[in-house]
């Protein structure tokens, strides 16, 4: 590692590409466990009758555990120079998670209010955050959009969509 | 001559006013996902699938076929005007393209790159029409094991042709059949991996794993990206149009070398990306001016254009003919025949054959469509991308959300979607295919049951995979891809102890 690396690296703060790949192996690798194991809960073997229901499921629960441990070898052992690259850096992530979490935040809405009022809401207040757009002009094209979608969907489709816990939209019948 | 006519029935079939219409409708639809970042053919198509539901099954495969034409024809708008790839598989076509805009020829390079896939595709849907019945005469015939044999082959060549490490497409691949087993157990009634979590014995669906993994993955890696659309202006009219066409025949070779490459590629599931790139690569090797390759010219246009959409549309003869789809995309319309109550598979071809025709006609049709519409309103199609991101993402977003929802009417589905979402952006980061991972899950449980059956007339023995000619010489090519990228290596490795 010489000092021009260095220097990269400390100007590009972010998450390694390095802890990434391992991260993401790990988690795989939990995965094939998951199955192996639910699947030799279920019998992997071959009985009087045929495969078990475990049968199939258990060797690709396997072939995920052997890719995803020799992915992290190839990362811990390897020759690779992934470690030096940066798989996201922080000013990015930030842009990614302001827009991934007010997803999250908007799905959580659809769960109480609908998708309709939640989507007029997360389109406007999206628009105000990052767009920064006036209010009026933000609110409007929110709520346009949620009556295409209403008269599309309910009104011409006949394709009921979610309308959550606390349907505010009861009063007009739907 | 069996096949003309039944194309001219079909030709019969498609040419409904109606269908016309929905041809228009599809292809206007697709180019506008094409063009839109996050909304792609594949997961475009799996949000629309729901609203086909009602109409008559060859409508919809016809509107939803042609949206797909629409985004195969939109991808290369944003590489060449904007530099960015709206598709995968139009990586390629910024490579000429963008610097033909920048030399102020965006419009021959449209038009170039327009015509290319038009021929790409019409060669491709040639290849169906004459093929596709063979192929599935062909496979009335075949056992499980030789159905098993097709898609080991197919999941083979994924690993043979990807251009990703192995063993992540291994990985992504076996994780769409994990996910594929999960919920009841077709065979024995058994619920797998649910770890008592009722909400998931309906199991995972592939059309809420295309929208997360392709729309909601794609928006955050554009957010990271720090979308900023700084695009030339297109000018496109009749003059340019037809000074471009008289040059064009001279690249014949070039183009005849990437319709085979597409269609090789489209059938055995390599895909239109890789279809492109390769062609884009061996043009560049055979051309004799291969060394201006990059700095704007026709050919490099040509080559990946031409290939990606052979490719795509080739896609569809395996989807067709033996119910295995070669791509994405391919897997969702196949989704979409099962909705509208059709079996997909090689007896489609006998007992639904206003249906194939019908689909087959409308490729030529909906090509034809598509080119006389990208022609005509790229100026349109361009100024859509001039619409803000911040405007565009949370619409986006919202009508992933939709789609998501109306598969199954599932809360939970949402949610799943989102969770697709951070899987794809990581997984585009880090490598890790999708498409193994999407076709795994389409084709999981069939290819389970194929083996099952295949291992239950065998009595467990591994070798009725190797009983006769026909399963061993699948099973063999399989193999053969299999260890493809091994014996490369092993080829470099040789040499370099060698030298």
């Amino acid at each position: 590692m010489n000092d021009k690396q260095n220097s990269g690296e400390l100007a590009r703060p972010g998450i390694s590409v390095r802890a990434a790949e391992i991260a993401v192996a790990l988690i795989i690798l939990g995965l094939g466990g998951l199955v192996v194991y639910d699947s030799a809960r279920l019998g992997f073997r071959w009985v009087e009758d045929g495969p078990q229901a475990g049968y199939f499921p258990f060797y690709i629960g396997v072939f995920i555990c052997i890719s995803s441990l020799i992915t992290l070898g190839q990362v811990l052992f390897g020759r690779t120079r992934s470690e030096h690259k940066v798989f996201v850096e922080w000013a990015p992530l930030k842009m990614v998670l302001s827009v991934l979490l007010p997803a999250a935040v908007f799905v959580l809405g659809i769960q109480v209010i609908g998708i309709y009022v939640a989507a007029a809401a997360y389109i406007a207040v999206f628009m105000v955050w990052l767009g920064k757009y006036d209010w009026g002009k933000s609110v409007f094209l929110g709520i346009a959009v949620s009556v295409v979608t209403f008269m599309m969907f309910e009104v011409w489709f006949k394709v009921p969509l979610f309308k959550g816990a606390y349907n505010p939209l009861g009063f007009i019948g739907y | 001559m069996e096949e003309i006519n039944a194309l001219f029935h079909g030709f019969s079939v498609a040419l409904t006013p109606f269908n016309l219409l929905l041809m228009f409708i599809g292809v206007t639809l697709g180019v506008i996902i094409g063009v839109l970042p996050g909304l792609g053919g594949a997961n475009g198509i799996a949000i629309l699938l729901p609203l086909t539901f009602t109409m008559p099954p060859t409508s919809a495969v016809i509107m939803l076929s042609c949206i797909y034409w629409g985004a195969l024809f939109g991808g290369a708008i944003t590489s060449i005007l904007f530099n960015i790839p709206g598709e995968p598989w139009s990586v390629a076509t910024t490579f000429d393209g963008y610097p033909m805009a920048q030399q102020g020829k965006a419009g021959e390079a449209l038009t170039t790159a327009f015509t290319s896939s038009f021929v790409g595709a019409f060669f491709a849907v040639v290849m169906i029409t004459f093929l596709a019945p063979l192929v599935a005469k062909f496979a009335l015939q075949f056992g499980p094991p030789e159905f098993f044999s097709v898609f080991f082959l197919t999941f083979c060549s994924f690993i043979g042709m990807g251009k990703e490490p192995p063993f992540k497409i291994v990985a992504a691949m076996m994780l769409g059949f994990a996910l594929a087993a999960v919920g009841i157990d077709t065979v024995t009634g058994q619920l797998r991996l649910i770890f008592g979590w009722y909400e998931l014995m309906r199991g995972f669906d592939f059309l809420i794993a295309v929208i997360g993994l392709f729309g909601i993955g794609e928006i955050l890696l554009s957010m990271e990206e720090g979308l900023s659309f700084s695009g030339r202006a297109a000018k496109i009219n009749m003059r340019i149009v037809i000074e471009t066409w008289k040059k064009l025949p001279k690249y014949w070779l070039t183009s005849l070398r990437s319709c085979i490459i597409g269609c090789w590629m489209g059938i055995t599931p390599g895909g239109a990306t890789p279809a492109s790139f390769m062609s884009y690569g061996i043009a560049k090797r055979m051309s004799p001016d291969g060394a201006k390759f990059g700095t704007g010219i026709a050919e490099g246009v040509i080559a990946p254009e031409t290939a990606a959409h052979a490719a795509g549309t080739a896609a569809l003869l395996p989807m067709l003919s033996l119910g295995i789809p070669g791509s994405p995309t391919a897997a969702v319309l196949l989704g979409g025949l099962l909705i509208w109550g059709l079996q997909p598979g090689p007896l489609l071809f006998v007992e639904q054959k206003d249906f194939v025709w019908g689909l087959i006609a409308s490729m030529y049709l909906g090509n034809i469509a598509g080119l006389i519409i990208v022609l005509t309103c790229v100026p349109l199609f361009a100024a859509i991308l001039r619409v803000p991101f911040s405007i565009i993402a949370p619409v986006i977003i919202v009508i992933c959300a939709i789609g998501a929802y109306t598969v199954h009417n599932a809360m939970l589905d949402i949610w799943l979607m989102l969770l697709f979402g951070v899987v794809g952006y990581a997984f585009k980061k880090l490598s890790y295919p999708m498409a193994p991972l999407v076709l795994a899950l389409v084709l999981g449980d069939q290819a389970e049951s194929a083996f099952r059956q295949s291992m239950l007339i065998s009595q467990g023995d591994v070798r009725v995979f190797f009983s006769n000619w026909l399963v061993g010489s699948i099973m063999g090519l399989g193999l053969l891809l299999l260890v493809w990228p091994f014996i490369g290596k092993l080829k470099v490795a040789l040499r370099k102890s060698a030298a």
